[in-house]
C-alpha cells in the first residue's frame, strides 16, 4: 500500500500488461487524444476524464474509480497526471501512480522478448514497442547481430548489443516505413554496420545504402546463419521479407497475425493491390507452412502471446487470418483499397524523414510518431 | 484585437497553461476577452476542448514563431 503519489515507468507498466495484472487507468488527456490512442491490456480498464474537468476537485474521478484497485493516472507527458494524482492521494486514495513521461514514454518503450533459438546456438529477439504496436528484431549469432526494422530509439539496441557483447553488423529495413522513423541508418552509421533497404523503395532516398534484393543472403556469425531475402511487394513496391535460419519468416508490413498490410500509404493503393494479392496468395504459399511468421507490427493487444511474443505459424495463418481468406479477388481488392483506417499520424513527413529528405529535431520526430501504427487494413 | 487580460504561460507545461487561464477567466466579466500565450504544442488540443467544455467562446487561435495565442470571450 502506498499513500503518496508514486511514479510508474513505462517498463513497469509493460510488465503489468504482459503479466495481466489488474490495473485501473485514469487517462486525463482530452477526449480526442484518448479516443485516437490509449493504453490497452487485457487486465486494464480505463476511463477518460480530461484534467481540465478536474481543476476544481476530483470528485468526478473518485466516483469512477473502483475501490481497492491500483490506479494509474496518465497524460501526454506527465505534468497533468501528477496534478490529478496528487489530488487523488489527498482525497485519501491508496495506491495511486502516475505514468512517468506520460504517453510519450509509453510510445517509446521497447521490450526485448526472446523468440527462440537458432540452429547454430544463436537466438532471435523481438523488440516489442508495446505502446505503438511496432515490432523489430535482433538476430544474434556468435558475437554478431543483425537488426531488422530498427526503431528510432536506436540506443536500446546498442545497449542490448553491448550487454550481450555483440557487434552489430547489419541494420535492415524490410521497406520504407510510413508509421515510424527508422533508426536503421543512424545506428549503422554509429556502430559501423551496413544499412540495407529494398532499392525499389529507395528511388528518392538521398543517402548511401546497401541494396536488399531477392535472393540476397546475409550471414551473421561465423557459422553462416542465413538471412534470405524474398521480394514480396504490396504494402510498398519494394517490400521484402526475410527468412532467417530457414525457420523464421520476417514479413515486415505485408502479413500480420490478424490482418494484412495496407497498400495505400505511398498513395498507390490501386497500383499495388495486385502485388499484395500475388505476394499473399501465391508467393508466400510456395513457402513452408512451418515458418514462424514475425511481423513488423501488431494491431491489437490480444495478438501478444506468452511473455509478449507476437508470432504464428504461417500454415496456421492461412486458416485464421481474414486477410488470407478472401478468395474472391474483387472482394480482396475492395477490402484493401476501400474503407481503410485513417492513416498513421504524419505519415508523409515520416516517409520523407526515412528518405533523408527532411531532418526534424528529436522532439519533432517524437511528435510525428504519436499515435498507433495503423499499418494493417483491419486497424481501427 | 482588444483584450481585457493577457495570460502569459510561455515555457509552462501542462496543466499550468489551463490552470492559469481558468483563474484569469474566473476574474473576468461576461463579454470580456482573454488572450492566452503558450509555447506548449500539446496544449492546443486541450485548450480547444476546455473552452468548448466550459461553453465560453474561442474567438480564434493562431501560431506565431512557436507561440500559440488563444482568444477567449467569457460568456
Amino acid at each position: 500500500m502506498t499513500t503518496a503519489l508514486v511514479g510508474m515507468t513505462a517498463q513497469e507498466l509493460t510488465s503489468i500488461v504482459l503479466n495481466k495484472e489488474e490495473l485501473f487507468i485514469l487517462d486525463v488527456r482530452n477526449d480526442s487524444d484518448f479516443n485516437d490512442w490509449k493504453i490497452e491490456g487485457e487486465s486494464v480498464t480505463s476511463v477518460n476524464i480530461p484534467y481540465f474537468d478536474l481543476l476544481e476537485g476530483v470528485d468526478e474521478a473518485l466516483g469512477s474509480i473502483p475501490e481497492g484497485k491500483k490506479v494509474l493516472v496518465v497524460c501526454a507527458k506527465e505534468g497533468s497526471s501528477k496534478f490529478v494524482g496528487e489530488q487523488l492521494v489527498e482525497a485519501g486514495l491508496n495506491e495511486v501512480y502516475y505514468l512517468e513521461g506520460g504517453m510519450k514514454s509509453w510510445s517509446e518503450h521497447l521490450e526485448p522478448v526472446k523468440i527462440g533459438d537458432l540452429k547454430d546456438g544463436g537466438s532471435i529477439y523481438q523488440f516489442v514497442r508495446i505502446g505503438k504496436g511496432c515490432l523489430s528484431y535482433m538476430i544474434v549469432s556468435n558475437g554478431e547481430a543483425a537488426i531488422v526494422d530498427t526503431l528510432r530509439m536506436s540506443d536500446v539496441y546498442e545497449k542490448f548489443a553491448a550487454e550481450h557483447q555483440l557487434q552489430i553488423k547489419y541494420t535492415i529495413d524490410t521497406h520504407l516505413h510510413a508509421d515510424h522513423i527508422s533508426g536503421g541508418r543512424k545506428l549503422a552509421d554509429k556502430v559501423g554496420a551496413t544499412y540495407w533497404l529494398p532499392p525499389k523503395d529507395a528511388d528518392e532516398v538521398v543517402f548511401q545504402y546497401d541494396k536488399l534484393e531477392e535472393g540476397q543472403v546475409l550471414t551473421v556469425g561465423s557459422t553462416k546463419l542465413n538471412i534470405q531475402a524474398v521480394y514480396s511487394p504490396g504494402h510498398t513496391i519494394g517490400s521484402t521479407s526475410l527468412i532467417v535460419d530457414d525457420q523464421y519468416f520476417l514479413t515486415g508490413d505485408i502479413l500480420f497475425i490478424e490482418s494484412i498490410g495496407r497498400p495505400d500509404l505511398a498513395g498507390k493503393a490501386e497500383d499495388w493491390v495486385g502485388d499484395l494479392r500475388n505476394t499473399l496468395y501465391n508467393r508466400y504459399k510456395e513457402l513452408s507452412d512451418d515458418l514462424i511468421v514475425l511481423p513488423a507490427h501488431f494491431g491489437k493487444i490480444t495478438e501478444l502471446g506468452e511473455g509478449g511474443k507476437v508470432s504464428a505459424r504461417l500454415g496456421d495463418l492461412y486458416y485464421s487470418n481474414p486477410g488470407l481468406n478472401m478468395h474472391d479477388e474483387a472482394e480482396f481488392r475492395r477490402a484493401v483499397t476501400g474503407n481503410l483506417p485513417q492513416q498513421p499520424n504524419a505519415y508523409q513527413e515520416i516517409r520523407q524523414t526515412n528518405m533523408g529528405k527532411i531532418t526534424p529535431s528529436d522532439e519533432e520526430q517524437r511528435e510525428m510518431e504519436i499515435g498507433p501504427n495503423r499499418c494493417a487494413i483491419h486497424d481501427k | 484585437m482588444e483584450t481585457n487580460i493577457t495570460v502569459d504561460t510561455k515555457g509552462m507545461a501542462c496543466p499550468m497553461p489551463i490552470v492559469k487561464a481558468k483563474k484569469a477567466l474566473d476574474g473576468l466579466q461576461s463579454g470580456q476577452i482573454m488572450e492566452v500565450l503558450s509555447t506548449d504544442k500539446g496544449s492546443v488540443n486541450d485548450f480547444q476542448a476546455w473552452v468548448k467544455q466550459t461553453k465560453h467562446e474561442l474567438i480564434k487561435h493562431e501560431e506565431e514563431n512557436g507561440v500559440y495565442k488563444f482568444y477567449v470571450r467569457k460568456i
